[in-house]
């Protein structure tokens, strides 16, 4: 029971750092019904950003409190994540609007492979660290209850918190704010939403930004537990299928899938995957997205797909 | 001038209704695939046949296939990769464990596997669009890569999933020099293109068509979408599945399952979209370019003079990729294709202004 | 002007009843359409008049209620058995297929005659080529009747909307149809072009005889060239009849013009 206890609960643990990328995701599907494939390669440019500056930062501003070193390191990459958003509004998506989601979507491809060159070339290949004080050392709770006590890895705990904090935040802000209502109503049409006023190009950018400073809040906590390095950005195709179960306009779709997958994930590999040679966590998530398109294509939580004739 | 078509007066249906209707596109496609056949074997190094030609040719098989399924019937697929590694290792597997299974044969019917495999997975495209099948397709892309890595039987018990494919027969002949190998994919390249053209200019082609456009009034037709999709994954994975035999067989020569890994997908995605959606001769210009492109990056600094160090340069290629596709999108959603039919219908006016 | 004489009832629909969710688009509706004749279908605006073309041709299922055609009873119709029946249709909005030219559009409609296989179509040659210049024949004489010979080879995205209007019905001929479905034909069209279109209408059911049922807002055209009208309104069928007795039929004034409080 313990062992199942422990896969249990880094399996939900590890669904709420997939929930955290699937957020940025959802944020930006809801508001602007663009499917955002770069969203990884926003993590990792992020993570990046983060990583070099509170680097750099010691150097350029001859500092050595640690606290204000990742303040204005955050604050530095989230300024950079904005600068992105602005870009990306300007040079791609105004000019992509009246054109259909297959071409958004590919655009979006075409600014990961950028954003990856990109951020290679100005901040590194190397694999770089992140501190940025989550506590590191497991704990072990219900010693009593179970010999031993169950190992609860606290980095993963805190950012399950913060991941959860997130999520409060933002649905509340979708649903009760003004700003909220005219995101979701660029989402449903966007030349509907500018024929009534809806500033769609300055819309887009707070939207980007958000999901920009999703993307690393995301990166600075997968960045803490893995290093920051390229293979970061592959996880937003874990991501996938974590919006697919959940819905792609359901902001606690994100999260319930992200669980569900995170805890899928662990168990099948467990339980499953010795009868199939192992390894099985790369199609796991898939298969299971695979299942829910046929049968139930807009998720748990999202909003039926009607086609009009 | 020299590109007007004074003169050509069509008399029959059919001469209207030919792959290249003017005459001096005909001539054209005559010299170049006589020069292709004829002239390149002579002058071209073998670094050219290697690096360059080979490569183009069964890459543009692959985005040929590819651009059947996403530019004529509108069905997105990120799985490409994976379908082509359905053909590599079903090939790899006839022919190795069948004696005298000869190599086209087994070339072929790796196709046919992969055929059976884009159906399969061409199956959610009936209930799903857009970005939900992009999702599908991605499943089977890392099925594949499972697969492969991991089904001891699919590899013929390989540790890795790498294999190697002993020597080409071909009726006799002995495939093994760059010129042999170029000559191969030519052959191949050669007769697909021919019977692809065929099909999008008949009724198939504009059934697909018709669904990408608007799938309601194709119903309304009398078009069955069952149908029009599936057969247009059945038509796109065998033509895929047959360029990943080639290119494990003839390219490669012996490969791992991450030659046809996710980034295999997205290169061929780009060669379609950069090359034209919707063009049988967009997908050779796709081809061209991507396989171009990293050379030219790689080698430009040094014509230049400055060094750049191979890191740098990946990097730098990937910020063009990414910076050409948003580039296309925006400016010319029919890619190259369209660039090229827009300049021979200036080239139709030369020299006067209109 | 001579008109060929009408015949038996041909498509009947009976007890039609459509909602999406809330919205009831048709109750109770029921009327029946004999054969060479023009029967027009009017109303206000959200009548329902489309809905009840689209049920016709199976792009919605009504909850209730059933279609026969030629005594054949269906309580839903398959797109494609609809279409194998002889049954065809225009759009309201237009559906063409933006990616391809003129001739490629028309010649969609007629898939379903052409019977060779992907193999034989790869190989072009023989068969495959024999039946593209059959088929490319009718296409050729329906292109002359709808006088667009001058566009064949252009994408319809560029053609104007009159003429894109003229490319549907003519993809609508091509499956030479026993019924025609026109959805709105004249929408958008100045006199002249409202002209020509009327006299491809009536041309089609002259010279081939075939049954039109028509949807059209423009009054005098209706009054003009149909021989009977149903009058449709919130869903409801409010009148039904020669076009003389329609338009003196008070519910059917009091739903056009208003009733005045």
């Amino acid at each position: 029971m313990g062992p199942f206890l422990e896969t249990l609960i880094g399996g939900l643990m590890t669904g709420m750092l997939y929930s955290l990328v699937a957020l940025g995701f959802v944020l930006i599907y809801k508001a602007s019904g663009v499917f955002n494939f770069a969203q990884g390669a926003m993590v990792l440019f992020a993570a990046l950003a983060m990583a070099r500056f509170a680097e750099w930062i010691p150097a350029w501003l001859h500092l050595e409190h640690k606290v204000l070193i990742n303040l204005i390191a955050f604050l530095l990459a989230m300024g950079v994540m904005v600068a992105l958003a602005w870009l990306v509004e300007r040079l791609v998506l105004g000019k992509l609007v009246n054109q259909e989601g297959v071409a958004l979507l590919m655009a979006t491809l075409g600014i990961t492979y950028f954003m990856d060159g990109f951020g290679q070339t100005v901040f590194g290949s190397d694999i770089y660290k992140i501190d940025v004080g989550l506590p590191k050392e497991p704990m072990f709770l219900f010693d009593d209850v179970f010999q031993g006590g169950i190992l609860v890895n606290q980095e993963e705990l805190s950012a399950a918190l913060i991941a959860a904090l997130l999520v409060a935040l933002l649905a509340a802000f979708f649903q009760y704010t003004g700003t909220g209502r005219a995101l979701r109503a660029v989402a449903d049409d966007h030349q509907a939403a500018q024929s009534i006023g809806i500033p769609l190009g300055r819309i887009w950018v707070i939207v980007w930004s958000v999901a920009g400073f999703v993307a690393l809040v995301a990166g600075i906590i997968w960045g803490s537990k893995l290093g920051v390095q390229f293979s970061l950005s592959q996880v937003a195709l874990k991501a996938l299928p974590v919006v697919i179960l959940g819905g792609l306009t359901s902001v606690p779709g994100a999260i319930v899938g992200g669980l569900i997958i995170g805890v899928g994930e662990k168990l099948s590999e467990i339980y499953i995957g010795p009868f199939l040679g192992g390894g099985i966590e790369i199609w796991f998530a898939y298969a299971l997205a695979l299942l829910f398109l046929l049968v139930r294509p807009q998720g748990l939580f999202g909003e039926k797909i009607i086609d009009r004739v | 001038m020299l590109y007007r078509e004074n003169g050509q007066f069509k008399t029959s249906y059919q001469a209207d209704q030919q792959i290249f209707p003017i005459a001096q596109d005909r001539y054209a496609m005559v010299a170049i695939v006589a020069a292709a056949c004829l002239l390149v074997p002579w002058i071209a190094s073998e670094y050219v046949f290697r690096a360059l030609l080979i490569p183009f040719l069964i890459l543009s098989l692959a985005a040929l296939g590819l651009n059947i399924l996403v530019g004529y019937c509108g069905q997105i697929s990120l799985g490409t990769g994976g379908f082509m590694a359905v053909g590599a290792y079903s090939a790899y597997n006839l022919l190795v464990r069948i004696d005298g299974m000869p190599a086209v044969l087994a070339i072929l019917l790796g196709g046919v596997f992969a055929m059976i495999f884009g159906v399969l997975f061409g199956i959610p495209s009936l209930r799903i669009k857009g970005l939900y099948l992009a999702v599908a397709t991605l499943a089977a892309q890392f099925f594949c890569d499972w697969a492969f890595l991991r089904i001891k039987w699919l590899t013929n018990d390989s540790a890795s999933g790498s294999v190697s494919v002993p020597e080409l027969m071909v009726f006799g002949w002995n495939v093994d020099t760059p010129i042999d190998k170029y000559l191969f994919c030519l052959a191949f390249v050669i007769v697909f293109a021919l019977m692809a053209k065929n099909l999008v200019r008949g009724h198939t082609g504009r059934e697909w068509m018709a669904i990408r456009d608007m799938d309601v009034a194709a119903a309304v037709i009398g078009i069955r979408p069952v149908y029009a999709k599936l057969s247009a994954f059945a038509v796109s994975s065998f033509i895929v599945g047959v360029a990943g035999a080639l290119w494990g067989f003839v390219h490669l020569g012996s490969w791992e399952p991450a030659a046809f890994n996710i980034t295999r997908s997205f290169d061929l995605l780009f060669m379609v979209i950069i090359g034209g959606l919707g063009s049988i001769m967009g997908s050779f210009f796709g081809a061209a370019f991507i396989v171009i492109l990293p050379i030219v990056l790689d080698n430009l600094p040094n014509w230049f003079g400055i060094p750049i160090d191979t890191a740098l340069a990946s990097h730098l290629t990937f910020m063009i990729f990414g910076a050409l596709i948003v580039f296309f999108l925006i400016a010319e959603p029919h890619g190259l294709a369209r660039l090229w039919s827009i300049g021979k219908e200036k080239l139709r006016l030369w020299p006067f202004p209109h | 002007m001579t008109r060929r004489s009408i015949g038996e009832v041909i498509l009947e629909v009976r007890n039609i009843s459509l909602s999406f969710g809330g919205v009831k688009a048709l109750t109770d509706i029921s009327f029946d359409v004999r054969e060479h004749e023009i029967r027009a279908i009017i109303g206000p605006n959200g009548a329902g008049k489309s809905s009840m073309l689209n049920c016709i041709n199976g792009v919605y299922t009504p909850q209730k209620g059933s279609i026969s055609f030629r005594g054949k009873t269906f309580d839903h119709m398959n797109s494609r058995e609809v279409a194998e029946m002889g049954i065809a249709r225009t759009f309201q909005n237009l559906a063409l297929f933006k990616g391809m030219n003129v001739i490629d559009n028309i010649m969609s409609g007629r898939n379903l005659k052409m019977k060779t296989n992907i193999f034989q179509q790869a190989i072009r040659m023989g068969a495959a080529e024999r039946e593209e210049q059959v088929h490319r024949e009718a296409v050729e004489r329906i292109i002359d009747f709808l006088e667009i010979q001058a566009w064949r080879k252009t994408p319809v995205a560029r053609l104007p909307y009159g003429l894109q209007k003229r490319v549907d019905l003519g993809r609508a001929l091509a499956m030479e149809p026993q019924v025609l479905l026109l959805d709105e034909p004249m929408a958008g069209m100045n006199l002249e072009e409202k002209q020509d279109m009327c006299r491809f209408v009536l041309d089609v059911n002259d010279e081939f005889g075939t049954t039109i049922v028509l949807i059209e807002h423009d009054m005098g055209v209706v009054m003009d060239i149909s021989d009977r009208v149903v009058v449709l309104d919130y869903g409801k069928k409010i009148g039904d009849g020669t076009p003389d007795a329609v338009r003196s039929n008070p519910e059917v004034i009091s739903a056009y013009l208003g009733t005045s409080h």
